[in-house]
């Protein structure tokens, strides 16, 4: 839901909501997100854009390239917090889309739950991927090898 | 849509983009997932990404984050700065020249190895 704007308010279509007046609730701290976030993102998301696909041709990011980008801790926290901040903005912003366009409220609850375990279920591989990965250990192998198989 | 103004123009961009990134991003973690199988199966799926097809669909992506970037720091710009909602035209105007002033060397560096060039010095094609 977009946040209340107070009578007399001058409302400007901008493609946002109007900044909230106050409040501690789960609405506000989601405007303050999209902010903080998005502001972290453009760095973020900009630079690893241009490592991977213009200081570096994509057709060279092979297995090597992020062995040797992941033997300084630097790179996965830098990872981790792009994963981290990206999936959260995106997925919020698309539950705001939800809540737009789906007028029927079990139908809302129902999508927003789905996107609520989506949320969860993407951030814990990616981390898995993230914190696991290391040069010359088949991570996968040795996890299929511990189930028995 | 009301009206068609920059406003909403930049409120659907905005959003569109957004979940053409978001989309992508899913996508993403999943096929980096692979890494965690080893050296051959990481390096021949990535190797999707060296297909012509593959190259123009990033560049869409490269164009989008870059619009999505610019212009949420143009709704954050009219959100603090007291003056800012009487600018917002204006500064979508900027936020669309920013986009394509940024895009177009980035383009460059990702078209150019699908003609056999390599500005970075090496590169290859995946055959289709």
């Amino acid at each position: 839901m977009a946040a209340p704007v107070k009578e007399g308010q001058k409302i400007t279509s901008y493609g946002a909501s109007a900044r909230p007046t106050g409040g501690t609730g789960f609405e506000t701290f989601s405007w303050w997100f999209f902010r903080v976030s998005g502001v972290a993102l453009v760095f973020l998301a900009i630079i690893h854009l241009f490592l991977m696909h213009v200081s570096t041709d994509v057709s060279e990011t092979v297995y090597d390239f992020v062995a040797k980008r992941y033997d300084n801790p630097f790179w996965r926290g830098y990872d981790l917090l792009l994963l981290t901040l990206a999936l959260f903005h995106g997925l919020n912003g698309l539950r705001i889309v939800c809540d737009d366009y789906i007028s029927s409220r079990g139908w809302r609850v129902a999508i927003v739950s789905g996107i609520f375990v989506i949320a969860i279920s993407f951030w814990l591989l990616g981390m898995m991927t993230i914190i696991t990965f290391h040069r010359n250990i088949n991570v996968a192998q040795s996890i299929l090898g511990m189930l028995g198989h | 849509m009301y009206r068609g103004q920059s406003g909403q123009w930049s409120w659907l961009l905005h959003r569109v983009t957004g979940l053409a990134i978001l989309l992508f991003l899913l996508v993403h973690i999943v096929d980096i997932t692979l890494i965690g199988f080893g050296p051959t199966i990481y390096n021949d799926a990535i190797s999707i990404f060296s297909l012509w097809p593959i190259r123009l669909v990033s560049l869409a992506l490269i164009g989008a984050v870059l619009f999505h970037a610019f212009n949420g720091i143009r709704i954050i710009l009219i959100d603090f700065w007291a003056a800012g909602y009487k600018y917002q035209s204006q500064m979508f105007y900027v936020v669309l020249a920013v986009t394509i002033l940024c895009f177009l060397p980035m383009a460059y560096f990702v078209v150019a190895p699908i003609f056999g060039i390599c500005p970075q010095g090496s590169c290859s094609m995946t055959a289709m």
